[in-house]
């Protein structure tokens, strides 16, 4: 029997048991098959950036049939949800309550503005505590307002329209769909849940009730136990990934334009990544209670904040640019989203790649240097 | 009355101690909560700045030059380049070389001339669909200010002064620059404070109970009523100061104006970190392994993150989920 060969039936005895451990604790399965669906339908139906049915009152001091005709298109468009209030002190309770989030408001002039062809203005007032939301709502609105005078104009009626107007192409998403947007994203935070935090614990389950070194004790070398402690985990958080995918394109219809077989070369390197990451956390924290705290605090967080799955990372100042550099996650939500949406665009899946692989390699080293060095302390 | 109220102090010492003793853990309770705090204060934004743009212009007239300088002049885009053919925009969306292409036609100006509408097109990478209709409502409202604007200088002389223009007005209440990070960093504190709260008390008993000590606690002479409250207090001391710590950070380093008044604040985390606590201690009570109590934690946690209106509106969802939170 020649070296390998004892390598690897060492390694088939040590995975076995591994194995075996996983299948014993029910709550390892568990996080890695009942998170990604929990996880989909919470952000496929509880999470929707769009704007939809925003509540809004529509006071209208001026009586007129014009004044009423705008405040049907606002009852017409399916982002609103206009109730008529008659008093603009009214509204203003309304809006203090936050029962609505928007008062449109008409003034008493606006018919005889509108005779005398002058300018006439329509006041927005909206509840600015959610910006991202209010910012919408007045794009909906001026929507809402061009809708209206091009309608005007149709019927013959005098109306200008706007001298420039806008034609927008979103691409790869046409109908600015956000669930097409945070499902590839997602994929990247349920990897993070199974490679970092799932990792981390159990291993530092071992190191707290000293079973890891009965294991150290045993012939197998360094590199064996980290193979063996690892491809469990890269199998269930592989198992993660399919779940995520399937019900992301079955149950939410996300499209997948690039190449199955890309992707997953793309998501082991982030698996690897995540798992090494795990690894050197347990290696360095060996109680559990620090390492469940040290992989939330540098595995599930920054994949949330700081990956560009949520939040638009170029908006964001230099310093924190520069930190969501290290971050694997950033890479893989950057090339999840262009792979779901996009295709395989080279230039920018091959850096993608190229980083992810650099981590995935510095941190597996980090890890097996650690866990070296406990061999010997 | 008073040996219960020493038997509890006793114990509550012990927890602190559980918690403070080990320098890591201490670490944990403090350190962590202030750079996320501030880490995750900047990151969370909806705000654009510095879309990066690239422009088109096939007309190359006085009009398009015009509109073109104000979107130069806006601080939410940025100028990447000029491109010189359309074929050059899909290459440059898919890999990420701009966000946003203005494309103006060569009839542009001889259609503004001619009183037709004019038509710029705007090409958005809609890989992110927030940024993509955020980034849309901005390049919408400059170009509603040049139409503005455009009426003005022309009034009168103007071949279209067909008709009346509609203006909209706008105004923001409560954050009236619409800084989202003002919305979010609002509710982070208190999110920091419930991930610690969380933690702590769910991991508490399981750590006990996977370590045996907790079967020593059951039969030293303390009811369980004491045990319950001695492992409550500890958590929501750590996650009191983290919430509080952190509002202040919110007011003193973002600029957050606080309307509230500070008691309504104290007594509204009490009850809510009480809850979190109350959770904890349940997820804790129920299993185990440290392991499993995290888990269970996460499945609390998520939830909350998501249903809680912290990111996204509430009034987005569909109606059942708005009953659940």
């Amino acid at each position: 029997m020649n070296a390998l060969q004892r390598s690897l039936m060492r390694l088939r005895g040590f995975l076995r048991k591994e194995t075996l451990q996983i299948r014993r604790d029910f709550s390892s399965i568990a996080l890695a098959l009942v998170m990604p669906v929990v996880l989909l339908f919470l952000f496929g139906f509880g999470v929707s950036l769009d704007v939809q049915n925003v509540p809004i009152a529509v006071v209208l001091d001026d009586p007129g049939a014009e004044a009423r005709d705008l405040a049907r298109r606002f009852a017409l468009s399916n982002y609103f949800d206009p109730i008529r209030v008659h008093t603009l002190d009214e509204a203003k309770q309304l809006l203090d309550r936050r029962t609505v989030d928007a008062i449109v408001y008409v003034q008493s002039d606006f018919s005889q503005r509108l005779a005398r062809n002058a300018e006439t203005p329509v006041q927005i007032i909206v509840n600015g505590t959610d910006a991202n939301q209010a910012q919408l709502v007045q794009g909906y609105t001026l929507g809402v307002l061009n809708l209206w005078s091009g309608q005007r104009a149709a019927r013959g009626l005098p109306a200008q329209p706007p001298a420039v107007t806008i034609q927008p192409r979103i691409w790869f998403n046409d109908a600015v769909n956000s669930t097409h947007f945070l499902v590839p994203g997602l994929v990247a935070l349920v990897m993070t849940l199974i490679g970092v935090l799932l990792t981390a614990l159990v291993i530092a389950r071992e190191w707290e009730r000293g079973t890891m070194e009965a294991i150290l004790v045993t012939p197998l070398r360094v590199g064996e136990i980290m193979v063996g402690k690892l491809l469990p985990y890269f199998v269930l958080g592989m198992m993660g990934l399919g779940l995520s995918v399937g019900l992301g394109r079955v149950v939410f219809g996300v499209p997948f334009r690039g190449s199955f077989s890309v992707y997953l070369l793309l998501s082991t390197l982030f698996l690897l990544a995540s798992l090494g990451l795990g690894l050197f956390i347990s290696a360095a924290a060996r109680v559990q209670f620090v390492a469940a705290q040290a992989s939330i605090i540098a595995g599930f967080l920054p994949a949330f904040f700081l990956s560009g799955l949520l939040f638009d990372l170029e908006s964001t100042p230099w310093p924190i640019q520069a930190i969501s550099h290290v971050i694997p996650a950033r890479y893989f939500v950057s090339a999840s989203h262009t792979m779901f949406l996009a295709g395989d665009v080279w230039s920018v899946l091959g850096w993608d790649a190229l980083a992810l692989g650099v981590m995935a390699l510095v941190l597996i080293g980090l890890a097996r240097s650690r866990l070296g060095q406990r061999l010997e302390g | 009355m008073a040996p219960t109220l020493v038997r509890i102090g006793t114990l509550v010492i012990k927890e602190f101690l559980a918690i403070l003793k080990d320098p890591k853990s201490r670490i944990v309770v403090i350190g962590p909560p202030i750079i996320q705090f501030f880490v995750f204060g900047y990151a969370a934004t909806f705000d654009l700045n510095n879309v990066r743009y690239a422009v088109l212009d096939e007309d190359h007239s006085v009009e398009s030059r015009e509109l073109l300088s104000r979107f130069q002049g806006s601080p939410t885009f940025r100028l990447v380049g000029q491109l010189d053919s359309d074929r050059e925009i899909g290459g440059l969306i898919d890999r990420h070389g701009a966000r946003l292409v203005l494309h103006i036609p060569q009839t542009f100006s001889r259609d503004l001339h001619a009183g037709r509408p004019a038509q710029v097109q705007v090409i958005v990478d809609g890989r992110n669909s927030n940024v993509a209709s955020v980034a849309l409502g901005y390049a919408n409202a400059i170009v509603a200010r040049y139409n503005a604007d455009r009426v003005r200088t022309f009034a009168g002389r103007a071949p279209t002064a067909a008709g009346p223009t509609l203006q909209l007005v706008g105004r923001a209440w409560f954050n009236s620059n619409l800084q989202s990070r003002w919305f979010i960093i609002s509710a982070l504190g208190g999110l920091i404070a419930m991930i610690v709260v969380l933690l702590l008390s769910s991991l508490s008993v399981s750590r006990e109970r996977e370590f045996g000590t907790f079967d020593q606690l059951l039969v030293a002479p303390f009811r369980s009523g004491e045990i319950l409250l001695a492992k409550a207090l500890p958590p929501m001391a750590c996650g009191m100061f983290d919430a509080l710590l952190l509002a202040a950070a919110a007011v003193l380093w973002f600029g957050l104006p606080f309307r509230g008044s500070l008691l309504a604040l104290v007594v509204a985390l009490s009850v809510f970190i009480c809850c979190v606590v109350g959770v904890g201690l349940f997820i804790s009570s129920l299993s185990a392994t440290m392991q499993q109590s995290l888990l269970g934690s996460f499945i609390f946690i998520m939830p909350n993150v998501i249903l809680s209106g912290f990111t996204t509106p509430i009034a987005n969802m569909p109606r059942w989920l708005q009953w659940g939170t």
